[in-house]
């Protein structure tokens, strides 16, 4: 990374595009403070977190997925890692468990409760994942990739979510086609620098998988 | 997979609150371990076999678990009476096969198949994390839960880390031998499980930081002490009070 500079502002649905080993996750581990830059500084609502205690506050409103959800995922069930940020935010137990059933029925999870997390498939995992972050109903949703390795299904479910929320994101992704669709501005990452890559709009191409192979479909029902 | 095979079910001893559980085997343990007297020592199987028998567990299931601990005993038997001084039994060449040599591994026996009996009926019969969550609950230091908890979630992982890596050897026709290329790739295996198991600890850290963790592990569980675990505690704590009460007269009964 040299001299980036990136910014985002209220209510941006943010996509961040770049090659492989282009910097993407150490950007975004550096705004949650999990990596301190050599140079450089961090700034949220005016403030600048430098110590681990400041960082620890905007944890509080900034949301973090991971690329790969074994990684978020500890607790023996679902219900106890979904709560488990809300209890390290003071809230009681009852409260945690009333939020956590919340969010996991809002993202069509009801009855996984006390599904055994290492258990569940790789799809189920990602949007538990992402029912962990959402639960601490973040201002700032980062998301790491979210799309890879899903099956067209889960894929959907991902966007499909994303578009109803209300909430400021940035999503680091590969994939064109899966930005185009959740975000409205994309950037691209290279050589170390965040640069205005186009608005979503311009992005969309028609390069996409066809789960109908070659049996006769339509594209309105956006396949 | 490893299994929690016992934890399953809805016995007695399912149903008892787990920090009783905990409490009950741990001064049921360290009572039996530090007792003598042959009188408590039989009580105390006795009280184990009853305590398997009332949480209803497969008995072929627990006969193999016992079977692989009586293999280590079995060695005692061989070697501990030829080593202690005392009346011999009969002879081997030099060596004495004493009485008292027998005694003492008759006591050992007794104390590990006891031990290991109640541990299973008592603390085998909750799920790890629930036993997580209870010693939690009994104010023990956060760090060690923590250990503990953590270890139980990623065991699996890292099982899961190892099997994919013997199938990606296997795949490509790897097949084990005594030469030396078995034992460099076993020796790659287990340190590129190593890389794998530390890198994924950073990774898991550094999510758990994200979602405000600060070193405090706060639980949903609360469990509740009903009228029947004070009624188990009445009953677990009698059968301990007539085993020190033995040990302490010296009663023999057989």
């Amino acid at each position: 990374m040299d001299h980036l500079n990136f910014s985002i502002h209220a209510g941006e649905k943010v996509g961040l595009i770049g090659p492989n080993g282009s910097g993407k996750s150490t950007l975004l581990h550096i705004v949650m403070g999990l990596l301190r830059p050599d140079s450089g500084h961090v700034e949220f609502l005016g403030q600048r977190p430098e110590t681990e205690k400041d960082f620890r506050l905007i944890r509080r409103q900034v949301g973090l997925v991971f690329q790969n959800a074994d990684d978020q995922l500890f607790s023996p069930t679902v219900l106890e890692d979904v709560a488990f940020g809300p209890l390290n935010m003071g809230k009681s137990p009852e409260q945690a468990r009333e939020m956590s059933i919340r969010i996991l029925s809002e993202l069509n999870l009801g009855g996984f409760e006390n599904r055994i997390t290492h258990k569940l498939s790789g799809g189920e995992k990602k949007l538990v994942a992402l029912a962990t972050v959402l639960v601490m109903e973040p201002k700032v949703l980062f998301l790491d990739e979210p799309s890879t390795g899903l099956d067209e299904s889960t894929r959907e479910h991902i966007i499909e979510i994303l578009n109803r929320l209300d909430i400021t994101f940035v999503m680091v992704s590969h994939e064109y086609d899966y930005l185009a669709r959740t975000t409205r501005t994309i950037y691209t990452l290279n050589n170390g620098k965040v640069e205005y890559c186009c608005n979503s709009e311009d992005l969309h191409t028609h390069y996409h998988s066809h789960p109908a192979g070659r049996m006769p479909h339509g594209h309105d029902d956006n396949r | 997979m490893i299994q929690e095979t016992f934890a399953i079910g809805s016995s007695p001893m399912h149903r008892m609150d787990p920090r009783l559980k905990i409490v009950a085997a741990t001064v049921f343990s360290v009572q039996t371990a530090i007792s003598d007297n042959f009188t408590t020592l039989i009580i105390a199987l006795i009280f184990g076999i009853t305590m398997a028998i009332l949480a209803r567990l497969n008995f072929w299931m627990v006969f193999k678990r016992l079977l692989i601990v009586n293999g280590f005993i079995f060695f005692l038997w061989l070697v501990l009476p030829f080593t202690f001084p005392g009346d011999p039994l009969f002879s081997l060449g030099p060596m004495d096969y004493t009485l008292s040599g027998v005694v003492l591994s008759a006591r050992i026996t007794l104390k590990t198949n006891a031990i290991l009996l109640s541990l299973i009926a008592l603390t085998g019969t909750s799920y790890l994390a629930t036993l997580g969550y209870a010693l939690n609950q009994l104010k023990l230091p956060d760090k060690i839960i923590y250990l503990f908890l953590i270890t139980y979630r990623y065991i699996f992982v890292i099982e899961q880390e190892y099997q994919r890596l013997i199938r990606a050897a296997r795949v490509r026709c790897f097949e084990p031998g005594t030469n030396l290329h078995t034992y460099r790739t076993y020796a790659y295996l287990i340190g590129m499980l190593f890389v794998r198991a530390s890198a994924r600890a950073e990774r898991v850290y550094h999510a758990m930081l994200c979602r405000g963790f600060a070193g405090k592990f706060h639980t949903l569980r609360e469990f509740t002490f009903t009228k029947s675990d004070l009624a188990w505690a009445f009953a677990l704590g009698a059968g301990l009070m007539f085993m020190g009460y033995l040990e302490w007269v010296r009663i023999t009964l057989f």
